[in-house]
């Protein structure tokens, strides 16, 4: 009977993580019950009508909701959390051994003086227009910094994501082809192991193979405004490179646990039973089911990816908005802080809303309600 | 379960960390030089004396690596401990009481997880003091939240069961419930889990050193040497991939012990949610 | 219809089918599961496989299609359709086969659906990837179908998904989707286990009607013998993988030449006389309503009342609401209006309120052994819990009180220190009784504690309980679907339907007329052990219809 199948749960292959950020698969798994925070002035008996009649649609603006409800706490969190850990910015600023005049008059310059809440709306109606106010360590506008630098983030993570995301899944698609076999054990030692590389120590082997000793990449990777296109593109190969290797492993073991999981379920063995050729229960049964959790798997990634890109900025000197927000760090510059805080975590919020409504869209219950 | 069931690569795993752990224990004894002792010029190759060569003060490289191994995985260990207890205690309280306080705990939990952890621990360190505590603190509640997630589903998972409703209804305490029902029946998935929280301590304590957050120097650490010698790449002196190097040996090592913990326990299943 | 030369369409010869389990921490290991079974099928004709689980009778079914489930692969003997050796076709002639001359119908429809398409266009696919029919031509098929397995609105029925039909239709789906192209054989696999009686019998209704319809085979894998008896012409009975005994039905139901056989004929043949009820009331429930939040009540204003040492049977269908009356007697969930009186007592609504006593004397026994048991814990650990909580007892003491429940239960010392893994199903179910006793309670609660166990093993389990009766006095409130057990063990009856209680009393009142509508349906429809019953409850509904 069923019970004496060999014990190899789906559930296994997204075992080892530790190789990057932990990922929050969903705030609210499925949204079956209305989230406190995003539902607050919808109740009653006119929101839950509405969601009697278009769950879908409900489920989707819960979700969105969530998501704006979510990103205002973390601004509050940025903002507040700073202020409210000790450490006075003025005397960091100035040194130890500055006069409590010029302490004053600093924390004057800088605004400091005023109440927390004038300052948190102002900051807050700032951010929303763009506006992150001025740099305490070079007085520039950090606004126009970070626009610079942000595209070239995106664009490092853009190169990155269209490399990884279709090798990942062919490889994922192999290891379930192979399952149990040579070609799914090899990969799953591998990518076990990839997961436990560092970016800095995968950046810096290739650095020194690729561009120190066959000299076929450039490193340091600086990219300015002037440079072609094609340029950049050579500027920024190791970086991608690195981006690739870091998150494909894991995005791979994803995949194979997701379609493994679709594969082992009972209407892909009706399907086969039903004489089927093994392509069409491939692309038509197991494919439509599977498509969901993969995509849901490659949009976690892709906002893993967002946050990667600081580290490697850092080992490759690119600037992006990852170097930006380190630099400051150390000089505790932060008005920089918070405005890429803020601007990463909402990265990182969407891609993972878009992960969630994507699920939400992929789920036949949901598309054709009763 | 028997010594012979073992396979091959969880025993490669459990090598490599009892080998990192004789060289955390007994550094003074084994490293040749001393932590900060400058022995001789810089980034000299390997061989000779310095058996891994110097580093970018012309400091021994394997004595820092041993003294450096006692650094990070203690820090890592400490961290992980301390996000242990607290995720665990949380979780299980959560998931046990139940009604107000589960909500409150797990909407608060998906907020500090809505940011994420690196930018979380950037933001957080440009304002605090640099001290090792206040570090491992750090690490420690930023990753109790991932703690949280797994706990809570775990002991959901084996709170619903009739036996935990058996022993409600014969009147046991909350104290009962948690420590001889539940916590037996998920000893070993949360053993895998820990093992997965200590190597990606490992792997964020080093990114942070190696981006100047973490341990200062100049005390040996691994993240932080890949950081002194990083300058000797563009001249091809590999100094700061053997720290990189040792980093990624134990994460892999971790690893391979977690996995194979993972196959043994598939039959509980933990929210795996946290991939 | 002219007699062909040769009628036999499967043959199945000296079949023995093997398995590889990975127990965790020891080296693999076969199993065999089927071993040297043997058997004919007619054209148009139906073989019923029955046996208990474990028996390998699912794994021979599955065999006709040359498919192993979960590892196990067939590795001896020959299974001939038409005459040809379908294990020797290799990959693709079974293609040829599957899903055209052999078709399957599962156990969970639900499951085996795919969500993600129309429930037509699953029906049809077979058919059509095949090149059985056209797409016209499979259409106006399923249709035919759909109208002679009396699926609702037929015209329409193939344009829903899965998930917007119930559970009954989409077993009489399946039936379809297996009937679309015309094949020779059709696998049944416990089609309606899954579904309550009152559904069980439409759909059980619907097949047979199919299957004589369009003249196809089948092979009908049940474990329950009442079942069986009304759809096939020939049964095997399996046990253990191996032929316990193969004949026709007729022979197997009146005449049975083996033990085995005849104790799955006779089994839950007894009855018990009802006590009168003269004995002081225990337990009285008075206009009890409850439910889960969202205003949606589950229980509706019940009052019942059981004496002591009595059993009161609580009756009825999934979503009857009969388990949360068991709920909301233990405390799990405290009841939004109404009392619950125990000795004349009131007692407090919520768990929590509960003194240790007031829960000593209410124990819980469940469907579940395997998750109403710690696995952590040894026998001695389960029972001795209650001992020493509700008693204090420790050392020799302890053990000596556990040995005596051990031996109560009919099992003894030895288990004392096995752990529930270690244990089968039956004796999993009686340390479960054991930790129940182990408080000297007043009234166990049962809710269906044998309805997961073999036919046999259950009989073991209910003469258990009514021993344990007679030996301490104790009372029960018995939750169950099944009115076989009903009869066997029941004092009082109360029948629920969506909540409501629709009929309580002595159970000689509420078993016989004159009924109420429900409590009519769902006694017509428990299957009897008895040729042509199926038939006669047919003639009696379209009669009762045509008088209408």
């Amino acid at each position: 009977m069923a019970a004496l199948g060999p014990d190899t749960g789906p559930a296994q292959a997204t075992a080892a993580t530790a190789g990057g950020e932990s990922l929050p698969q969903s705030v609210a798994v499925s949204g079956t019950e209305p989230p406190a925070m995003a539902t607050g002035p919808v109740t009653g008996s006119v929101w839950r009508r509405f969601s009697l009649r278009r769950p879908l649609a409900a489920l989707i603006l819960q979700r969105l909701g969530l998501s704006v409800g979510l990103l205002f706490a973390v601004s509050l969190m940025i903002f507040g959390g700073v202020e409210a850990l000790p450490g006075d910015f003025a005397t960091t600023y100035l040194g130890q051994s500055a006069t409590p005049q010029a302490v004053e008059n600093i924390r004057k310059d800088l605004g400091l003086d005023r109440p927390m809440t004038e300052r948190y709306v102002s900051w807050l109606g700032g951010a929303v227009q763009g506006d992150f106010g001025t740099s305490w360590a070079s007085r520039n506008s950090v606004s126009e910094q970070i626009g610079k630098r942000l595209g070239n983030s995106l664009f490092l993570a853009f190169f990155a994501a269209i490399i990884s995301v279709p090798l990942a899944v062919a490889l994922g698609m192999l290891a379930v082809q192979y399952r149990n076999r040579l070609p799914d054990k090899i990969i799953n030692v591998v990518s076990l192991a990839a997961i436990s590389l560092p970016e800095f120590f995968v950046g810096y082997l290739l650095i020194l193979f690729f561009a120190v000793q066959l000299g076929v990449a450039t490193f340091p990777s600086t990219v300015y405004d002037s440079m072609g296109f094609g340029e950049r593109l050579s500027a920024i190969a190791l970086p991608v490179a690195t981006l690739v290797l870091v998150v494909l492993a894991h995005m791979m073991r994803m995949t194979r646990a997701a379609i493994l999981n679709v594969m082992a379920s009972a209407y892909v063995e009706t399907a086969e039973l039903k004489g089927l050729s093994a392509f069409r229960i491939i692309a038509r049964h197991a494919a439509p089911n599977a498509v969901a959790p993969v995509i849901n798997v490659i949009a976690l990634n892709l906002a893993y990816l967002v946050v990667g890109v600081v580290v490697v900025e850092v080992v490759f000197v690119y600037p992006g908005m990852g170097q930006y927000m380190v630099d400051a760090v150390t000089v505790r510059d932060m008005p920089v802080v918070q405005a890429c805080g803020l601007i990463f975590a909402a990265f990182y919020i969407f891609l993972n809303m878009a992960a969630d409504l994507l699920a939400i869209i992929a789920n036949p219950r949901l598309r054709h309600p009763r | 379960m028997r010594v012979s069931t073992i396979p091959i690569s969880a025993w490669v795993g459990i090598a490599g960390i009892v080998l990192a752990l004789f060289c955390a224990i007994f550094a003074p004894w084994i490293a040749p030089f001393g932590e900060r002792e400058v022995v001789g010029d810089i980034w000299l190759p390997m061989g000779g004396d310095f058996l891994l060569g110097t580093d970018n003060l012309g400091r021994d490289l394997l004595s820092r690596l041993i003294y450096g191994a006692r650094t990070t995985i203690s820090v890592a260990l400490a961290a992980t401990f301390l996000s242990f207890s607290l995720g665990m205690l949380l979780s299980f309280t959560a998931a046990v009481t139940g009604g107000f306080i589960d909500q409150m705990f797990s909407r608060f939990n998906d907020l500090m997880m809505a940011i994420p952890t690196l930018i979380f621990a950037l933001v957080v360190l440009a304002v605090l003091p640099q001290q090792l505590w206040i570090l491992i603190l750090v690490m420690a509640v930023l990753d109790s939240t991932r703690v949280f997630r797994i706990g809570r589903a775990v002991a959901l998972d084996v709170a619903v069961m009739e036996f935990v409703e058996a022993a409600r209804l014969r009147g046991e305490g909350t104290g009962w419930i948690i420590f001889r029902e539940i916590l037996p029946n998920t000893l070993s998935p949360l053993l895998a889990e820990f093992g997965l929280r200590f190597a990606f301590s490992i792997l964020f304590l080093s990114t942070l050193s190696f981006l100047g957050l973490g341990i200062q120097p100049p005390a040996a650490d691994w993240g932080g040497m890949v950081k002194d010698n990083k300058d000797g790449i563009i001249f091809g002196i590999s100094a700061a991939l053997i720290p990189g190097g040792a980093i990624a040996t134990l994460a892999i090592c971790v690893n391979l012990v977690v996995d194979w913990l993972m196959k043994r326990t598939s039959s509980l299943k933990g929210g795996r949610g946290d991939a | 219809m002219p007699e062909p030369e040769s009628t036999t369409l499967l043959s199945v010869r000296n079949l023995k089918i093997e398995a590889t389990s990975y127990p965790p921490g020891e080296p693999p290991k076969t199993v065999t599961l089927v071993e040297n079974v043997s058997f004919d099928l007619e054209k148009g004709k139906v073989l019923g496989l029955i046996g208990e689980s474990g028996a390998g009778k699912s794994t021979i079914g599955l065999s006709a299609l040359a498919y192993g489930r979960g590892g196990a692969s067939i590795t001896g003997g020959q299974v001939l359709l038409d005459g040809v050796d379908i294990l020797t076709l290799g990959r693709n002639g079974i293609r040829t086969i599957r899903g055209c001359k052999v078709c399957y119908v599962a156990q969970s429809a639900a499951a085996a659906f795919n969500p993600a398409h129309r429930l037509g266009e699953q029906v049809i696919e077979a058919s059509l990837r095949h090149g059985i029919m056209t797409r016209e031509e499979a259409t106006k098929r399923a249709l035919y179908l759909f109208t002679v397995l009396g699926l609702p609105s037929p015209e329409t029925f193939g344009e829903r998904y899965p998930h917007q039909v119930s559970g009954g239709q989409l077993q009489r789906a399946m039936t379809a989707m297996a009937l679309c192209p015309n094949p020779e054989l059709i696998v049944f696999d416990e089609p309606t286990t899954a579904l309550d009686v009152t559904t069980q019998i439409d759909v059980l209704a619907a097949i047979k009607h199919a299957i004589e319809e369009t003249n196809t085979a089948a092979l009908y894998i049940t474990h329950d013998l009442a079942v069986v008896a009304q759809i096939s012409d020939d049964i095997m009975v399996l046990r253990h993988g191996k032929t316990v005994e193969y004949g026709t039905t007729q022979q197997i139901i009146e005449a049975p030449n083996e033990d085995y056989t005849r104790a799955l004929v006779n089994v839950r043949q007894t009855k018990r006389q009802e006590a009168v009820d003269q004995s002081d009331t225990l337990l009285k429930v008075d206009n009890v309503s409850a439910g889960y939040g969202n205003g949606f009540k589950v229980l509706d204003n019940v009052s019942l009342h059981l004496p002591k040492g009595q059993t009161l049977a609580i009756v009825g269908e999934s979503g009857s609401g009969k388990s949360t009356l068991a709920r909301v007697i233990t405390g799990l969930l405290p009841p939004s209006e109404g009392t619950i009186r125990f000795e004349g007592k009131e007692l407090p609504k919520a768990l929590k309120a509960r003194t240790k006593d007031e829960l000593r004397r209410v124990q819980m026994i469940y469907q579940m052994a395997d998750t109403a048991m710690n696995p952590r814990q040894t026998v001695r650990d389960i029972i001795g819990r209650p001992l020493s909580f509700y008693f204090g007892l420790r050392g020799a003491q302890k053990t000596e009180r556990i040995k005596e429940l051990l031996d109560q239960i009919e099992m003894g010392a030895p288990f004392l220190d096995r752990y529930p893994a270690e244990l089968s199903g039956g004796q999993k179910q009686r340390v479960a009784i054991a930790r129940a006793l182990a408080a000297k309670p007043e009234l166990i609660l049962c809710d269906e504690p044998t309805s997961a166990l073999d036919p046999l093993v259950a009989e073991g389990i209910l003469n258990l309980l009514l021993k344990l009766q007679e030996e301490t006095a104790v009372s029960y409130v018995f939750i169950t679907h099944d009115i076989a057990i009903v009869r066997a063990i029941a004092d009082s009856v109360a029948v629920m339907h969506r909540g409501r209680l629709v009929r309580f009393g002595p159970k000689s009142n509420v078993l016989s007329p004159p009924f109420d509508d429900y409590t009519d349906l769902l006694l017509k429809s428990v299957p009897e052990m008895k040729i042509g019953w199926l038939e006669s409850v047919l003639t009696t509904r379209r009669m009762a219809s045509a008088g209408n």
